[in-house]
Order: C-alpha cells, then structure tokens, then sequence
C-alpha cells in the first residue's frame, strides 16, 4: 500500500489545499520547490551538519532496563528528549528555517501550543538571524511559562491569541491570518504535519529522520532493524509521522498513535480526534476533525497543550482509515501516572506530550521477546508548574 | 436568468454589494437585514454562514462569527428564516462562507435548498480551484448557482485568467494582500494593481472587496470596477443606535454620499 502523498496533495479523501486566494502564491510556491529543495546536495549538507552539530542528532535510542523488568519485554525510549530546546520540533524548525533562506523569506512566523515548536522555531531564527513572531493561545502563554520566556530570551516576539479557546487552534488561525497579511517576505514554518499540501509532507520528511535513525539504532541493539511496536503520541502529529515514517511499508511493525483523551473520551473534555470526529475540513486539510453537526469546530481539551488540537495530519486520517496505524488514547491521569513513573524508574522527566505514549505501556500485552520503541518526543521542564499540583496524588 | 447576470447587464457602475453575518447582531435579524439593504438601494447582498474558525477574517467579522454561533445560527436555522425571501426580496442573494459548515451541510442538499430560497451565487474563499471544478461545478451549475472566485494582489496574469475563464456573475477582487477588516484609504500600490486588473479586459465584471468602508473608498474603488463590496465596516455600523431599519438606511446613504 502507498502511504505517500498524491500529486494533488492528497491521501486518500485527506488534506489537499483548502485555502484563500491571498494564500495561493505562497503554498504554490512551496508546492513547487519543497521538493527540490529536499533533494538538493547544498541543502542536505547543511540540514545533515546541523542535526548532528547543533540539534546533537542521532538521539540514543535507550533501553530502559526497569521499564522492560516491569512490563517483561524489551522497551526502548527514543530520546528526542535530548535534541536542543528539548523536543523533536527542532528537526522540522531547521529543515524549514533552510527552505526560507531558500526561499528569499525574510520574517517567520509560526504557532505554538505547548511552546516546543515556538521555542524551536525561535531558535532556528536566532541562529540565522531573522525576524521571528509566534503565536500562542492566551491559555497556552499561561500553562507554558517557561518556553515563553525561552522565546523571549531567543528574540521573538510572542503574540498571545485571544480567540477561541485560546489555544492551539486559534493560535494556527491567528498564524493564518499574519501569512495573508504578509504575503512576500514572510514564510509561515508550521509546527506540525498539519495545513494545506505540501505541508504535511514536507514536516514528515523532515521528521522521518527519527526513524531512520531508530532503524541502525534497533539494529546494534537487537540485530534487526524492525521492532515489534513503536509507539507515539499525537497533536497534530509529527513525531508520530517521524517515527512511522520508515516502517509505514513493513506491515509487522505495529504502529501505535496516542491521543490524549483528556478527562475521558465521553466526558466532553477530550482531544481524541480518531474517537470523536469525523472528516472535515480545518487549517487548509481535508481531515478527520472535532466537529459538531452543523460542522462547527468543537473546541478540544487536554491537559496537555501540544494535544488540544481538534483535528490531526491528514496522512494519519488516511493511517487510520486504512488500519495501517492504531489509534489508541490516554487520559490526563494515565498521562500523569506515566509521567511521574518514568521519573522514577529512569530519572527522566518527560513531557506529558510524550507521556501519553508512556501510558500505553499499561494497556498492552507484551510478550517477553518483544521490541517495543516508545518515541519520547520532549523534555518535561515546560511541565514542571502542572507536574508539581499532581505530586501527592501520584507519587 | 441569473439575478447576478441582469444586475450586471443592467447596471455597469457603482453596484454596492453588502456582507453581513447571519445570526448577527441578533439570531432572527437575517430577514430584517437583507430586506432593509434592498429597500436602501443595495445592489447584491453576501449573507454570510458563521463559521468557528474564519481564518481569512479580520478581527470584526471574526467577532460576529462567534457572536451569530452563540445565537445559535447554523445552516439549516439560516434556510428556515430565508424561506419565500423571493416574495419580498428581488436584487440578488449570495451565500458566503467557508467550506466546512457546507460540505458538512452536504454539497447537493446545500445547492438545492439554495436553489428552492433563490439564491444566485456562492463564495466558499477557500474551496480549491481545482476541487470546485471536480467536486462541485456540476452541482453549482445544475442548480444555477453562480460560483464566485477571489483574486488577491498576488495572484498571477495567468491565474487570473484561467479563473475568469471559470467564472460567471463577477470576480470578486480582493483589494490588498490582507484579511477582512476595515482600511483607511487606498493606496498607491493598490491602484495600481486596480489599473492593471481593468486593462487585462477581463470577460466578467468585477466588485472590489476587502478595506471598503467608507464613501471615500468606495468612490476611489468605483472608479476601477464595476462595484464594491463592503463586510465590515457595515458590520461595525450593526452595533450602532437605533432600529435595523434606521441604522441601514443611514449606512447606504453614507456610503453612496
Ligand atoms: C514534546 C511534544 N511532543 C508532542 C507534541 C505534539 O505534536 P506532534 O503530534 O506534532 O508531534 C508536542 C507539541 O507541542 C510536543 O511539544
């Protein structure tokens, strides 16, 4: 099966390019040069030297020798974690900060949720000196202090977006919004594999390193390069699509995805796209989507502000209905108990992004000679103030 | 025929268009609205479907999205209000809005009912090209619904022929590289780009849209195009004092100065 995305930007029914008029000049023109400038020597040079030199690429991929005793099989972290700022986002910030150069762009902007994107994204332009403004759900300003002051301290300028629910979904509106009103010198680095082709192809091939990375990694470990299961939470989903991305086409793999059921799928409060929506069209895909009947967007909840999103990649859609990937979920508290869990059993404060996929441990049946990679996709330094009000209840 | 078609054969200048959000100011104001632009010598009316996440709207039209949702307007409560509208009503009605709330509404019911109430266009800003032509055309022109595109400063010589090549009723001219909202006057680089856009000789006339808000702007638009479409600035004129009625009539005077 062909987990690529068409000609037309599509997979499947899902993604396209549902934008304005104001907006076709620029996608159009990233449509047309993404791709050459992916394969281009210069520019794979420069990406490869600063994976390695800058973000500190490959990341370990760990075997958690507690975690494998207490679930009696092989688990095995990857550790974006320990990329700069702090999360996979980086790998996507400095592969796109080099299309812009490419591009002739001269200002970025971008969204953020958790802050990890923006942080990354103001990283990125620190480094090559452009002008940087993020947009941030006002919520999102509050609950992620930290990666505010980060991007403050990196010299963006951060915008907080008081639509909405004031969270990620208004933020990437709000991101929209600054593109159409800046059409020539701006390019817009989105956070995830998320808005209208070629976006969602573009961050997956940038993403894809994490499991080319795994494949030589699991290889020295276990002497295969296939592991059992890999495991990954999901927003918008791109460090899911970064470590699928090589075993998409090795049907043994299990492919698991995480999304965060907030205080349970039923309960009204939940950011479980696969559960809870149906296929719509948000930030310029066609994509399954949290909607009411009228198609209105329903406005998600997590207490995770990288997975208070209502829709997902449209390469996921596409993942889901074919069966290739499983979505499973987690709620706010497994989060949290696989958060506080990995603690102290590793010394290893995860974000409670990642920590969803941490809590899928507790729900599937491993065999003992199985491989299974859980993609840590961030750090939990940005989580510590939410972590802190959970303490006593979880340790 | 076509309302939008005899518009435009009967009248060749200063066509006023006029957007505004249904649902908003209040849930049962649609009818009221759209019956008092007429009767104040509006030429077309854009009634515009709310929708949770506007991406292309500036901060007043986003504003009467959320408001008209909390009123709880939705399509279905839209094609109730504007049922027989034809026995009141007689310049040309087009729907506006974004895409979800209608493909969700479903393609073939959403073009028949507007078909039974009598509406003549649609502008759906961010439907592709391309999945228009596919997806939708066939539809939009089995029910006589004209299918109106946006042109920004941006968009190519070649583009803006091939979408005046798809086009019937008008080309909706986006007046400067932005979102919807209210502007103070217009520039010269946008009169440039109006003096080049009235020399490529396009087939289908054209309404200027987007910053209009005043006489003055919409003079200076007039002069390039057929018409102007004001969103906003009558939006904000809405929450003035006074009846629906009053605040109307004083609007489209003010503009027509
Ligand atoms: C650490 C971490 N993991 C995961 C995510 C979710 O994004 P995605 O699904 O694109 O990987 C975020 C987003 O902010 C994040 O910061």
């Amino acid at each position: 099966m062909n987990f690529n995305v068409d000609e037309s930007g599509f997979y499947g029914e899902f993604g396209g390019a549902f934008i304005p008029e104001m907006m076709y000049p620029n996608i159009k023109e990233l449509r047309e040069q993404y791709l050459k400038i992916l394969a281009d020597k210069s520019f794979q040079d420069e990406l490869r030297l600063l994976l390695k030199d800058y973000a500190g690429r490959p990341t370990p991929l760990y075997r958690s020798a507690r975690l494998s005793g207490l679930y009696n099989t092989n688990i095995f972290l990857k550790r974006e974690d320990l990329a700069h700022t702090g999360a996979h986002k980086i790998n996507n910030t400095i592969g796109q900060i080099l299309i812009a150069q490419r591009l002739g762009k001269t200002r970025i902007i971008a969204e953020t949720g958790a802050g990890q994107h923006g942080v990354a994204t103001a990283t990125v332009c620190a480094l090559k000196g452009l002008k940087c403004v993020v947009y941030m759900g006002k919520l999102d300003v509050e609950r992620q202090q930290p990666n505010v002051l980060r991007m403050k301290m990196l010299g963006a300028e951060v915008v907080p977006v008081y639509s909405g629910n004031m969270t990620l979904k208004d933020a990437t509106n709000e991101a929209i919004r600054d593109w159409i009103n800046n059409p020539v010198d701006t390019h817009y680095i989105i956070g995830s594999v998320v808005g209208p082709h070629p976006y969602p192809d573009m961050v997956t091939r940038l993403q894809a390193v994490i499991s080319e990375e795994m494949k030589w990694q699991l290889k020295e470990h276990t002497g295969k390069e296939e592991p059992d299961y890999i495991i990954a939470c999901v927003g918008g989903g791109s460090n899911a699509a970064g470590s699928f991305y090589h075993y998409l086409d090795k049907p043994k793999v299990k492919l698991i995805a995480v999304e965060a059921s907030g205080k349970g799928v039923d309960s009204g409060e939940s950011a479980a796209t696969m559960v809870l929506g149906r296929p719509g069209v948000l930030h310029g895909s066609r994509t399954m989507l949290m909607q009411d009947e009228d198609g209105q967007v329903i406005e998600p909840y997590s207490i995770s502000a990288g997975l208070d999103y209502p829709g997902i990649g449209p390469m996921h859609s596409f993942l889901f209905k074919t069966g290739r990937v499983i979505f499973d979920h987690a709620t706010d508290d497994e989060a949290l108990k696989a958060a506080f869990q990995l603690t102290r059993t590793d010394g290893i404060i995860p974000a409670l992004e990642s920590a969803h996929a941490l809590a899928l441990l507790n729900k599937i049946k491993f065999k003992p000679d199985d491989v299974v990679v859980v993609n840590l996709s961030g750090r939990g330094d940005k989580d510590l103030a939410t972590y802190m009000k959970y303490l006593d209840s979880f340790i | 025929m076509n309302r939008i078609n005899k518009l435009f054969e009967n009248k060749k200048q200063e066509i006023l268009s006029v957007y505004f959000t249904a649902g908003y100011p209040g849930v049962n104001d649609t009818r009221e609205i759209i019956k008092q632009l007429a009767e104040s010598g509006a030429d077309l009316v854009e009634i515009g479907i709310p929708f949770s996440d506007p991406m292309a709207d500036g901060p007043v039209i986003q504003k009467s999205n959320d408001k008209a949702l909390k009123n709880g307007m939705s399509l279905r409560l839209l094609f109730e209000q504007l049922k027989d509208i034809r026995a009141e009503v007689n310049i040309p009605l087009v729907m506006m809005g974004y895409i979800n709330p209608v493909m969700q509404y479903g393609i073939g019911r959403f073009s028949e009912k507007c078909h039974e109430t009598g509406i003549d266009g649609i502008i759906l800003p961010d439907l592709p090209f391309d999945v228009y032509m596919q997806e939708y055309k066939q539809v939009f022109d089995r029910f006589n619904l004209h299918n109106i595109f946006l042109i920004s400063p941006q968009t190519s010589e070649r583009r803006i022929k091939m979408i005046d090549e798809a086009s019937n009723g008008f080309v909706y001219m986006v007046s400067s590289s932005s979102t919807t909202g209210i502007r103070g006057s217009i520039s010269k680089e946008q009169e440039d780009y109006f003096v080049r856009l009235r020399d490529m000789g396009l087939k289908n006339p054209k309404l200027i849209g987007f910053g209009i808000s005043n006489h003055k702007t919409y003079a200076h638009a007039c002069k390039y195009a057929q018409g102007v479409i004001i969103g906003s600035a009558f939006i904000k004129a809405l929450d003035g004092e006074g009846s629906l009625k009053e605040k109307i009539t004083r609007f489209v005077k003010a503009i027509r100065g």
